[in-house]
C-alpha cells in the first residue's frame, strides 16, 4: 500500500468562484457606457481624466502598498480603479489634470489607506476626494460646460459655461428652469460633473451590476424613494420655489450617487433592512442641503455623513439570532 | 407542491452526479484494520483486550466509560497485533490506536441475539443500541443511546435524509436500497421515544429516494421534500424546516420536543435489534473528481483510506487534498494511512482545480456572509471580534450559536476562513473560562 501524504487546510474545502477583483470589474464595466458618453458630450478632456483615475488610482495604489505599507504580496483588487474612474465622473471638466491627480492621492490615502486600506475606510474614497476638491479648487470645480454633444475633439478651455440646473433654482425659483426640457435631464444633455448627467446610463450599468448580483436594489429605491416623497411635499407647498419631483431625482449627482456611490459595499450597511435605512437618510440629508444649504446640491455630503452612522445602523438593524427567542418567539 | 426549507444557506455545486448512480458495494475485509479507541464524541471506551489476543468478529473489544462514551467492536476475526498510538484527524492529535490483523478471511462471528422488537420492552431496545457501540453516523458521532434517551417530553422523531454535503450519495443509496430496513429502523426508534410521529426530511434532488420511502409511509411515518440547499441537514435547520420549530439559542433538539437521527443511523439500529450485529462495518462514499471511479461502498470501520482510494479506481488528476465527510465540514487528513472511523460518512479527493488557489483579502462588508449564515449570525463581526482576541464581545455577538457549518467561508469574495478563526475562538474562549 502506498500511503501519500497531503496538505490539510480547514473546511470549507470549496469556494464560490466570486471574489473581490471581479466585483470590482464589474463595477467598472458598468460605468463604461456612462464614461464613454461623457467625452462625447463634455469633450475629449472628459476621458483623460477618466484614464488617469483608473490607471492613476491603481499605481497610487501600488505605490502605497508596496513602498509605505510594505506588503511584497500585494496583488491589486481593482477597487483603487473604481475610486479613481468614480472621483472622475464626479468632477466636473474645467478641473486641472494636477489638481485631479492631487484629489485622486487624497482620496487613496486619506480616503482610504490611512484606515488600513480596503475595507476599513468609514467614508467613500472618491467622494472625500471630491468633497476634499470641492473645498480646495471651488472655482474650477463648480464651473460648468454647456454639453456639446458628439462634439468630443473640443477642449473645455474652448467650451462655453454654463450653471447646473439645481444652481439655477436655488437663484431663480421654478421659472429659471422651465426651458429646460425632461428628456434632456435623462439623456445627460446638461450641465454637470462629468458622469452625473445621464440618468439612462447610469440606470443602464446599475441594471448590469444587479443581473450580476453585485449589489441589490435596496440603497438606490429607498434613496431615491426619500427624494421622491420629499420633493413631492415641498413641491405640492410651493411649485413656485421648489421644483419637481422628477427635476430633483434627475438633476445633480443624485442618480450617480444613489447608484454607484451610496451602495458601495464597504461604506453602507450590511443588512437590508438597514441598507434602506442608510438610503432614507442619504435622501432626506441630499434635500435638506437643496432647500436649505449654503450648496446647490447635496449627494456627496449626504452620503459622507450618512457612512459615519454605518457602525450604529449596522448594531441597530442586528440579524435576529436564530434561536435567541423561545420557540416561535 | 412548495418544498420546505429555512432562513439562509448556500448552494455550491452539488457533484452527486459522480457517485449517485454506482449501488453499495462492499468492500473485502481488509488484512490489518486500524481502530482508533476515540470514535465517538464524549469519553474512550474503556480497552477490554490485550495485545497478542485473538478477537472474533463483532466481539466487543472496549466498554463505554461513562455516560456519553459508545462500545467498541471487532471489525475482524485476527489477533491484536498492536496497541500503539496514531495521529488522530478528528482530534488534531496522537490518540490510541489498535490494529488488529485479520487471521481468517471468513468471518467467525459473535454476534447478539437478535429481538423481536416488536413485543419487547423499550428499555432492552435502547441496552440494545448501547452494546452494540452504534453513533450518530451523520458525521457527528454522537453515542446514540444518549441520544434517544432524554430527560424531556418528545413528540415528533426527525430523519435526516437531507445529504446536504455536496459530493456525498451514501445516505441517497441506503434509502433506495435499504428502504425497508430504514423503515423498520425508525419503527424500532419510534418505539424507544415513544412517538407516534416520525418525518423523513429528503432534499428534493434526490426524488427516486422520496418514491421509494413513499411506499412505506403511513403508520405514522411521513416523508418530505425539503429544498436543495447546504446546510439544509444541519438538525436545528431540518427542524425548523419540517416543524417551523426553533432550537432555543444553546439549546437541544428535545428542548422542542424533537429527536434527529441520520438515516445510516437507523438502519444501523435496525441491524443491531433485528439481526444482533454490533456497528463493525457503515456505508460511505468514496468520490470527487480525484478518483478514478467515486462509488458508494460497505466498508469495515478501521479501513486504510488508501485501500478505499484504490478501490474506487485510484487517484485521478492532480489530487490536492482528501477529505473525511463531505467539502463543506469535512476533516482533511495529512496522509491516506488513516483509517475510517464510524463517523466517516465519506472519502473526498479534491484536485487542484476544484480546491483553486486561496488569497484572502480584507474584508469589503459586502454582507453576504450574513444573508447566507443558517443561524442569523454576523460572521464578518463575529470574526473581527475573535481577530481583535474580545471574546467575551464574540459570545454576546453569538460566538456559541456557530454551528460552523461553513457557508459564509464558502460565499465569501475576499476569501476569509471565518470558520477557523471562529472554531480558535470557542477553543480560546473555553480555555480561558477554565482558566479561571
Amino acid at each position: 500500500m502506498m500511503v501519500r501524504t497531503f496538505k490539510t487546510t480547514t473546511a470549507p474545502h470549496v469556494r464560490h468562484p466570486d471574489d473581490t477583483s471581479k466585483i470590482m470589474r464589474d463595477v467598472l464595466i458598468a460605468l463604461i457606457p456612462v464614461t464613454i458618453f461623457s467625452g462625447f458630450i463634455f469633450g475629449w478632456y472628459a476621458w483623460v481624466l477618466a484614464i488617469v483615475g483608473v490607471f492613476g488610482g491603481e499605481l497610487t495604489e501600488y505605490i502605497i502598498m508596496r513602498f509605505f505599507r510594505k506588503d511584497k504580496n500585494f496583488i491589486p483588487d481593482g477597487s483603487a480603479s473604481v475610486t479613481g474612474l468614480l472621483l472622475a465622473l464626479n468632477v466636473s471638466v474645467k478641473l486641472p489634470l494636477w489638481a485631479f491627480l492631487v484629489g485622486l492621492i487624497f482620496a487613496l490615502v486619506v480616503g482610504k489607506h490611512i484606515y488600513g486600506g480596503l475595507g476599513a475606510n468609514p467614508f467613500n474614497p472618491a467622494l472625500v476626494g471630491r468633497v476634499f476638491l470641492l473645498i480646495s479648487f471651488p472655482v474650477q470645480m463648480t464651473t460648468w460646460v454647456k454639453p456639446y454633444w458628439t462634439k468630443f475633439w473640443m477642449s473645455p478651455w474652448d467650451m462655453v459655461t454654463t450653471a447646473t440646473p439645481l444652481a439655477m433654482l436655488k437663484e431663480g425659483g421654478s421659472s429659471a428652469i422651465n426651458s429646460l426640457k425632461i428628456s434632456d435631464f435623462f439623456i445627460g444633455n446638461i450641465g454637470g460633473s462629468i458622469g452625473e448627467v445621464s440618468a439612462l446610463l447610469l440606470i443602464i450599468g446599475f441594471v448590469y451590476l444587479m443581473a450580476k448580483k453585485r449589489v441589490t436594489w435596496h440603497i438606490p429605491v429607498s434613496y431615491v424613494g426619500t427624494v421622491l416623497i420629499i420633493s413631492t411635499i415641498f413641491w405640492l407647498i410651493n411649485p413656485e420655489k421648489f421644483g419637481t419631483p422628477i427635476f430633483h431625482i434627475l438633476s445633480g449627482g443624485l442618480m450617480l450617487g444613489a447608484l454607484f456611490m451610496a451602495t458601495d459595499m464597504v461604506t453602507s450597511p450590511v443588512t437590508p433592512k438597514g441598507m434602506l435605512l442608510f438610503g432614507a437618510g442619504c435622501g432626506a440629508i441630499t434635500m435638506i442641503i437643496r432647500y436649505f444649504g449654503g450648496y446647490p446640491e447635496g449627494v456627496s455630503f449626504s452620503i459622507l455623513i450618512m457612512n459615519a452612522f454605518v457602525p450604529l445602523i449596522d448594531s441597530f438593524t442586528k440579524p435576529r439570532k436564530f434561536g435567541e427567542v423561545k420557540q416561535n418567539g | 407542491m412548495k418544498l420546505l426549507t429555512f432562513k439562509g444557506g448556500v448552494h455550491p455545486p452539488e457533484k452527486k452526479e459522480l457517485s449517485k448512480d454506482s449501488p453499495l458495494e462492499t468492500f473485502r475485509i481488509p488484512e490489518k484494520v486500524y481502530l482508533y479507541l476515540v470514535q465517538s464524541a464524549g469519553s474512550p471506551p474503556k480497552l477490554l483486550v490485550e495485545k497478542g489476543e485473538e478477537v472474533k468478529t463483532a466481539q466487543k473489544i472496549a466498554e463505554a466509560s461513562s455516560l456519553i462514551s459508545a462500545n467498541l467492536h471487532s471489525p475482524v476475526t485476527g489477533v491484536v497485533e498492536d496497541i500503539t498510538k496514531m495521529f488522530h484527524p478528528v482530534l488534531g492529535a496522537p490518540s490510541d490506536l489498535l490494529v488488529i490483523k485479520r487471521t481468517s478471511e471468513k468471518d467467525e462471528w459473535e454476534l447478539l441475539e437478535p429481538i423481536d422488537f416488536e413485543s419487547s420492552d423499550p428499555k432492552i431496545l435502547i441496552e440494545r443500541v448501547k452494546e452494540a457501540g452504534i453513533v450518530g453516523l451523520g458525521g457527528a458521532a454522537f453515542p446514540t443511546h444518549v441520544k434517544l434517551s432524554p430527560p424531556k417530553e418528545i413528540d415528533t422523531l426527525i430523519i435526516n435524509g437531507a445529504e446536504c454535503e455536496p459530493y456525498l450519495t451514501v445516505d441517497h443509496r441506503l434509502m433506495l436500497e435499504k428502504t425497508e430496513e430504514l423503515i423498520v429502523g425508525i419503527k424500532i426508534i419510534m418505539k424507544i421515544l415513544n412517538v407516534k410521529k416520525a418525518v423523513i426530511g429528503v432534499e428534493n434532488n434526490k426524488k427516486d429516494a422520496i418514491d421509494a420511502l413513499k411506499k412505506f409511509s403511513g403508520e405514522g411515518i411521513e416523508v418530505v421534500a425539503l429544498k436543495t440547499k447546504y446546510p439544509q441537514g444541519a438538525e436545528k435547520q431540518l427542524i425548523k424546516a419540517i416543524l417551523n420549530r426553533e432550537v432555543p439559542s444553546g439549546g437541544l433538539p428535545m428542548d422542542v420536543k424533537v429527536v434527529v437521527q441520520n438515516v445510516g443511523t437507523a438502519v444501523a439500529i435496525k441491524e443491531a435489534v433485528v439481526d444482533g450485529k454490533p456497528l463493525i462495518e457503515r456505508g460511505l462514499t468514496v468520490t470527487g473528481e480525484g478518483v478514478k471511479t467515486p462509488k458508494n461502498v460497505v466498508a469495515r470501520i478501521g479501513t486504510p483510506i488508501e485501500e478505499l482510494i484504490d478501490f474506487a479506481g485510484g487517484y485521478n488528476g492532480e489530487v490536492d487534498r482528501v477529505v473525511l465527510g463531505g467539502p463543506m465540514m469535512g476533516i482533511a487528513v495529512p496522509n491516506t494511512s488513516i483509517p475510517t472511523m464510524k463517523g466517516t460518512s465519506g472519502i473526498l479527493v479534491l484536485t487542484k482545480e476544484v480546491t483553486g488557489s486561496i488569497y484572502t483579502r480584507n474584508c469589503i462588508r459586502c454582507g453576504r456572509c450574513v444573508e447566507a449564515c443558517p443561524m442569523n449570525l454576523r460572521p464578518n463581526v463575529l470574526y473581527k471580534l475573535v481577530q481583535a482576541k474580545k471574546y467575551d464581545e464574540a459570545v454576546s455577538e453569538g460566538l456559541f450559536d456557530c454551528i460552523e457549518c461553513g457557508s459564509c467561508a464558502y460565499i465569501c469574495p475576499s476569501k476569509i476562513d471565518h470558520v477557523r478563526h471562529l472554531k480558535l475562538g470557542k477553543k480560546v474562549y473555553r480555555a480561558l473560562r477554565r482558566g479561571k
